[in-house]
């Protein structure tokens, strides 16, 4: 019996999961496919300014005459492996922190986490545009930057999770057997935290897509002429009142990721919840 | 019986069903009980008989439902009850108090709101009974103490205050599950005590639930003995523990330990049946040493038997023609002598700047076992922790075959000296299957790789009696029992000299500790030394050959176990040894 599988396995037959799923497969086959669907040149000016719906631009264009649904199509895929990214290096980054103090604690968990609650005194978009502003845009450095800025909060809930594996018996049998710290973290701590680390890692990709997204709009993030949703709504935005479409669509779209991940990420939760105290 | 009309307390068929699946954890239990008496409720974790404590107050836990039977206190059926009239009863009526106080008490309110909020008059009224009630169970009835919060309180302390808070209303009747088991010794008699006259003075009959024999022997008037949700033996005190004649019962008895002589534990064969079984004939029939094959087809009835007792069995007349011999075991294990294999001298130690442990000095011989006794706060886990390296603040000398070793110790040493913890629902990682834990040590200290390390593996858990098909399950699926004896073969497979065990057989019922506790004794025949820490100086009895009594962090007395605990000279020992209770039979009669 597999405890981690058996906890995903009984999350996804809840109904609000089998939402979020259905929500972020959607969004993950424009991501991975639009590209080879897209009618137009994604950056490409081809029709009038904000012009309406019609057989050639299935959901209009955009303020400098691109088509919408083009833009749509390639603008996600960017966003996407961005999110990853940051979501990925931020649960790395927490994760270790977060162990390493648990495992120590004493003066190097009090350094660790006093650090933290340092970085976590800075809102994350005010972080990124800190180091944006200095460093000049890049996408790699943005995700990087967005991965540093989840840090603190994933390494407080890894480390709050894994206190009381640090504290049980098989942990001080380890230790007591002076088997090394790495062997005993990666071996004996972690595999005791990976219903929290998948939590977090669910949610953490969820707001990362939102906060790349917040960038982008404000013109931080991803760099005009690319396509990309974010992008797209502060473009757009002048022309809300003529053509709400281009503004609309990839809301949509950013909308439905995040809320998918939210469900699935909050049922594995609940799941969890309700199965630990079992084991 | 005609005499039962008149009881204060009748229970009968009291059945408690689990809702999906419809088996019964708890079935057709039945007593009665008059004023001021007390029924001792006996079993093994999985008999039921906490099910059967709230089932008394009309209350199942979730996924459960009482399905039948009566519960008549001071001539109201409290099941037929609604449930409006049934919570008024509650207290009242019938009252409850639970194991732990700690959950029981509200951490964030003072002793007075806690104790009056109950009681349904004004607050300037219910006090002055409220101060009579503390004193009522041995507590200071002045205000300074009212405005104590309950982490302000022992645990002694505790328990006498949540008693208290049961008995606000004047209940007729009052069920205690487990009141006394996480108290030390001492602690325990004198709340024994105080239930056994706090029943006589108000007329209150009381069940008391316990798992442990000696403590229901000391309290109840009665006892019931319950095995897999059913009563299989009830009668006065002495009948069922001393002439007892259902052979679960005698069974159990042959499992416990006795503070005053050493004599061989009976472990039960077999499992207890889980709450979740269906099951046919006698309950105990795959574990009964009198079974024919009727038992496994037959449901016996609870039918007066020859010894005096009502007794669930078939054969219950052959059972009462066989003896109850106890086998001493020999005491005169070759005591002495020995070369020294570890000691400690001078050892000081403390958490935070508070100092636990103040020059401790003690020498254990090669294949000998030292008991380092003492109640909570003495400081033994802190000790057995620094034996082992896992403790941080400590300063002294200890020596390991004749060579001193500071904290940080070579592996040779860590593999030699191994620990045993006392939880083991804790002591192996939950995520892993039962023969990877055991192939860990081995890969560390051996270099092994899995493949190779597996046979040593079959043969550590063939010692301790697990089978080696067992070695592909995760912790999870293991008893109490099973996983402690893997926890002992995870220390085997590093062929260590000495085991340190922390308290290991306190999370087990008495049938399981006897079987680990016979464990450990052949482990010692095989040459293996052995620190035991614990606070049950009949488990020292039976296994140590030296003991050490620690008290506030001291050694206040250590020597030959027979001579400590048979003649112990220090006043601490003593009034441990005259606190420790004894099942009647046990003591030679």
């Amino acid at each position: 019996m597999n405890g981690n599988l058996s906890v995903l396995g009984r999350a996804m037959r809840t109904g609000q999961a089998r939402l979020g799923l259905v929500l972020l497969s959607v969004v993950g086959f424009v991501v991975l496919f639009g590209h080879f669907l897209m009618p137009y040149a994604p950056d490409t000016i081809v029709g009038q300014p904000l012009a309406d719906p019609d057989g050639s631009f299935l959901l209009g264009t955009d303020i400098l005459g691109r088509d919408v649904l083009s833009r749509l199509l390639d603008g996600g895929l960017t966003l996407s492996w961005m999110a990853v990214l940051a979501a990925g290096l931020g649960v790395f980054l927490g994760c270790l922190v977060g162990l390493t103090a648990a495992y120590r604690g004493g003066a190097v968990d009090a350094v660790l986490m006093r650090a933290m609650d340092v970085l976590l005194s800075f809102p994350e978009i005010i972080f990124v545009l800190l180091f944006v502003s200095m460093l000049g845009r890049s996408t790699l450095l943005t995700s990087v930057l967005v991965g540093i800025a989840f840090m603190p909060g994933v390494s407080r809930v890894l480390r709050g999770a894994a206190l009381p594996v640090v504290a049980s018996e098989y942990v001080l049998w380890a230790r007591a057997n002076g088997l090394p710290p790495r062997q005993v973290l990666l071996r004996e701590v972690l595999p005791g935290v990976t219903s929290p680390l998948m939590v977090e890692t669910g949610m953490r990709l969820v707001w990362a897509v939102a906060a790349i997204a917040s960038l982008s709009y404000l013109g931080f993030g991803i760099a005009p002429p690319a396509a990309d949703w974010g992008l797209m709504v502060g473009e757009n935005q002048d022309g809300l009142s003529v053509a709400p479409l281009p503004v609309l669509a990839p809301i949509t779209l950013i909308l439905m990721m995040a809320l998918g991940g939210n469900l699935v990420a909050e049922s594995v939760a609940r799941t969890v919840g309700r199965t630990e105290g079992k084991r | 019986m005609i005499e039962e009309v008149t009881q204060e307390v009748q229970v009968s068929g009291v059945t408690v069903t689990i809702d999906g699946t419809g088996h019964d954890i708890v079935q057709d239990i039945g007593f009665a009980l008059g004023r001021g008496e007390v029924m001792g409720v006996v079993g093994e974790s999985g008999s039921g008989k906490s099910t059967l404590a709230l089932a008394l107050l009309g209350f199942a836990r979730p996924g459960a439902t009482i399905t039948g039977g009566r519960v008549v206190v001071d001539g109201v059926d409290l099941l037929a009850l609604p449930e409006g009239r049934l919570r008024r009863a509650r207290g009242r009526k019938v009252a409850y108090v639970p194991q732990d106080p700690a959950t029981a008490l509200n951490p964030s309110l003072s002793l007075a709101t806690q104790l009056t909020e109950g009681l349904g008059v004004p607050r300037r009224e219910a006090l002055p009974r409220v101060k009579q009630l503390l004193v009522d169970v041995g507590l200071p009835g002045d205000d300074a103490f009212l405005k104590r919060r309950p982490r302000q309180l022992s645990g002694g302390q505790q328990q006498r205050v949540a008693i208290a808070m049961a008995i606000a209303a004047g209940p007729r009747l009052i069920v205690l599950d487990e009141p006394t088991t996480g108290l030390d010794v001492s602690t325990q008699a004198r709340v024994l005590e105080m239930v056994r006259s706090l029943c006589r003075s108000r007329d209150m009959a009381a069940i008391y639930v316990s798992h442990d024999l000696a403590v229901v022997a000391d309290v109840a008037d009665y006892v019931t003995v319950m095995y897999g949700g059913e009563v299989v033996e009830s009668g006065s005190d002495r009948d069922v523990l001393v002439r007892s004649g259902h052979p679960y019962t005698r069974a159990l008895l042959a499992a416990v330990p006795s503070a005053t002589h050493r004599h061989q534990l009976v472990p039960i064969r077999g499992r207890a049946p889980g709450a979740d079984e269906a099951r046919q004939g006698c309950v105990f029939a795959p574990r009964c040493d009198h079974a024919v094959d009727a038992c496994s087809v037959t449901r016996p009835l609870l039918t007066p038997g020859p010894s005096g007792t009502s007794v669930r069995c078939l054969r219950m007349d052959e059972v009462a023609r066989t003896s109850r011999a106890v086998s001493r075991a020999p005491s005169a294990r070759v005591v002495g002598g020995g070369e020294e294999v570890f000691s400690v001298a001078g050892l000081n130690a403390g958490y935070g700047g508070r100092q636990v442990l103040f020059d401790v000095s003690f020498s254990l011989p090669r294949g000998e076992c030292l008991a380092l006794v003492g109640e909570s706060g003495s400081g033994k886990t802190t000790l057995s922790r620094c034996l082992v390296g896992l403790h941080e603040e400590q300063e002294g000398v200890l020596t390991f075959s004749g060579a001193a070793i500071g904290r940080t110790r070579g592996k040779e040493v860590q593999r030699q000296v191994q620990y045993i913890f006392q939880n083991p629902y804790g002591s192996l990682n939950p995520r892993r299957t039962v023969g990877r834990s055991l192939a860990v040590p081995l890969q560390h200290y051996f270099g092994l790789t899995a493949r190779q390390a597996e046979s040593r593996v079959h043969e550590a858990l063939e010692r301790v009696e697990i089978p080696a098909r067992l070695a592909s399950r995760h912790p999870a699926d293991l008893s109490g029992g099973q996983r402690q004896r893997v926890a002992i073969a995870r220390a085997l497979v590093c062929d260590p000299a000495v085991l340190v065990c922390d308290e290991v057989t306190s999370a087990l019922d008495v049938s399981v500790q006897a079987s680990v506790v016979e464990l450990l004794r052949s482990l010692l025949s095989d040459g293996l030394s052995m620190v035991f820490v614990t606070h049950n100086l009949a488990v020292v009895r039976s296994i140590a050959d030296t003991t050490v009594v620690l008290n506030q962090g001291r050694v206040v007395e250590s020597g030959v176990t027979d001579s400590v605990l048979g003649n112990p000279t220090h006043p601490y020992t003593q009034s441990l040894m005259a606190a420790t209770l004894e099942v009647p039979e046990a003591t030679g009669r």
